[in-house]
């Protein structure tokens, strides 16, 4: 068994929620990605048996989503935008920044399974750029200096990255 | 400032919670659409209101629900579009996190009026905590009986449901969306049949913006005059602009539809990064054709940026300062649109792929002359032939850059060094 009895357990109470069976499928995705923190094929195949839909079915449609990581990665995912409006910002230089303070390339995870480094598009948060994701969180206005102190603070064992703090209004 | 409709309370502490939002006058206009009007009057006052579509098409939202059947006995579903994903915009992000009930009471009221009993609000699955703010909200609605069933005693019944996308742009296309509310992989549909006709499960949908649905409320509360009496006659109401890019005060501003694009970079904007000579605009997300800096006396609303050769579409302002080079900026547009194309139709699929490949052989100093005819080529045959419109949100961009600054690509085809000093990496 990949899946606790607990998510095995959310994921039957999204059977009946929707008109079908499969409408519960993206719910899904995220139940098994909250518990496991990536979506591998082990995974996946499992939660399309305890939904009851097909295993072809659910990986058609994982494949799909670039959100969940589809192999373990590291305890901190940082995911940089890189789009054009934080690419204005400086997001470019950031992320080389990153790269050389981390030593790896983007896709890439360190050696001690801390970091994991992605760049991604557009997260809808262009007035603050440069900005990542780091678990449920953003991380704006990003600075060379706010990037020092954020990776200190995780390596350190610093609260993780799916901490919800309120943030403020970027207005 | 003038006067705001959306944002009049987005600062105000504690506006998500349904307490504060109804001392701010919050749920008055649902308990008024109950008691007074039937679902008909209701889309009535939309309609006479102009209100049009925020999600980037601008289609009149009252008109649009009238498309729906009226004699069918299929269910009729409303799906609320929250994917807000075009890059350069990020305004339903705030609307749903600061003043969800706004949003929430606006469903509400739509759904009465096209007669829906269930509901989806899809948010893009990286806004985790929007999505954790609507969710308490709608909890909120519920204790206090605005949802679920005999809503206020008025014997209607709703249910509203959350679900969070996967990190897709093209989640947001409506058809998209509405593959990947079923538990498909979500590639776009064919049109016709539209989603008011033969939507989610084959019923009939109404698929509508945040920022769209926010604007219910106001209206009627105070009705479609009341409304008409800001922005311009054919594009009425306020609007939220997203400023990002080189300038000095980026962010989201409510302003009278029709406002001038120069005042609003340079006025509400506070101008451009350590006063450098602007070079070029993207007025209405990265989509929407680029203006140069002598074109920006344009005023925005619908009909006076198709008159300059754009679109308002999302309104989300991307500002860029002389440094720019726009080879550079087209290739990280371009990459977005190969990267997010969901790859059921060639023109799209190949099209994205072979423009930024040729855009990343300019880049490395390998492009040949005839490149800049063949970008433009492929881009013009993408236009108007794929199954969904993100292939002419990919070929749009291109065609206005290589229309306001061949010569940048010209230069660099011919052996030039790229102009300006901002040049991004590019994979
Ligand atoms: C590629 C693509 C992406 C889109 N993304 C969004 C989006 O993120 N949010 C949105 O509201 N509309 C988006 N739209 C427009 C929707 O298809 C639809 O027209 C809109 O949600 C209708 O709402 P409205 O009439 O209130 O504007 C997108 C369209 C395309 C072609
Ligand atoms: S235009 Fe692009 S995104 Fe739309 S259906 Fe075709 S391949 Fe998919
Ligand atoms: S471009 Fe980075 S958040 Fe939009």
């Amino acid at each position: 068994m990949y899946l606790s009895e607990e998510t095995r357990e959310k994921i039957k109470a999204l059977r009946d929620k929707y008109p079908t069976k499969k409408a519960a499928l993206l719910p899904t995705l995220h139940l098994v990605f909250d518990e496991c923190g990536y979506l591998g094929t082990d995974q996946l195949d499992e939660a399309a048996d305890v939904l009851g839909i097909s295993r072809l079915e659910i990986n058609e449609a994982a494949s799909f989503y670039t959100l969940f990581p589809k192999h373990k990665v590291g305890k901190y995912l940082l995911q940089v935008c890189d789009n054009i409006s934080c690419s204005l910002r400086g997001a470019d230089n950031l992320v080389g920044y990153i790269k050389e303070k981390l030593g790896i390339e983007v896709g890439d995870t360190t050696p001690d399974g801390l970091f994991t480094l992605w760049t991604v598009e557009c997260l809808g948060s262009c007035g603050t750029g440069p900005v990542m994701q780091v678990g449920d969180r953003y991380y704006e206005k990003l600075t060379r200096e706010k990037v020092d102190k954020l990776l200190d603070k995780w390596k350190n064992g610093g609260e993780d990255g799916s901490s919800k703090e309120p943030k403020q209004s970027d207005r | 400032m003038s006067e705001k409709i959306l944002f009049k309370y987005i600062d105000y502490p504690d506006q998500d919670r349904i307490e504060t939002y109804i001392k701010n006058g919050g749920y008055t206009a649902l308990r008024k659409v109950l008691k007074e009007y039937q679902p008909e009057e209701v889309v009535d006052i939309v309609k006479a209101s102009w209100l049009r579509g925020r999600g980037g098409a601008g289609f009149p939202t009252g008109v649009k629900w009238s498309f729906l059947p009226k004699d069918g006995n299929k269910p009729i579903y409303l799906i609320v579009n929250g994917d807000e994903s075009e890059p350069g915009t990020f305004k339903d992000r705030q609307l749903m996190e600061y003043d969800p009930h706004q949003l929430i009471e606006g469903a509400i009221i739509s759904a009465y009026a096209i007669r829906c009993h269930t509901a989806f609000i899809y948010i893009r699955g990286e806004f985790v905590r929007p999505a954790e703010q609507v969710g308490k909200a709608l909890q909120e609605a519920k204790d206090k009986g605005f949802l679920g069933k005999d809503i206020l005693g008025s014997g209607y019944d709703l249910d509203i449901h959350i679900v969070r996308g996967g990190g897709a742009y093209i989640c947001g296309e409506e058809t998209s969306l509405m593959e990947s509310i079923e538990g498909k992989r979500p590639l776009s549909r064919q049109k016709p049949p539209f989603p008011a006709i033969e939507g989610l499960w084959g019923c009939p949908t109404i698929i509508n913006n945040v920022e769209t649905l926010s604007n219910i409320p106001h209206i009627l509360n105070n009705g479609a005059e009341w409304y008409k009496s800001f922005g311009t006659e054919k594009s009425p109401g306020t609007k939220i602009f997203c400023l990002s890019g080189h300038i000095n005060r980026p962010g989201n501003y409510e302003l009278p539809m029709g406002v001038n694009l120069k005042e609003l970079i340079y006025e509400y904007g506070g101008g451009i990064i350590d006063d450098r000579p602007l070079k070029a605009v993207i007025p209405g997300g990265s989509s929407t054709p680029i203006l140069r800096a002598d074109e920006i006396d344009v005023n925005m609303d619908f009909e006076s940026l198709a008159a300059a050769g754009t679109m308002l579409g999302s309104a989300g302002v991307i500002v860029m300062h002389d440094g720019t080079c726009m080879v550079s900026a087209l290739q990280k547009l371009t990459k977005f649109y190969e990267h997010e194309s969901c790859g059921k139709c060639s023109p799209c699929r190949e099209g994205t792929n072979w423009m930024n490949k040729i855009l990343k052989r300019m880049l490395k100093g390998e492009g040949r002359p005839e490149d800049v005819d063949l970008l433009y080529d492929i881009a013009k045959n993408i236009l108007g032939r794929t199954v969904c419109p993100l292939g002419d949100a990919a070929a749009m961009p291109v065609i206005g850059f290589l229309d306001k600054f061949r010569d940048e690509f010209e230069n660099i085809c011919n052996g030039g060094k790229p102009k300006g000093t901002i040049h991004f990496p590019f994979n």
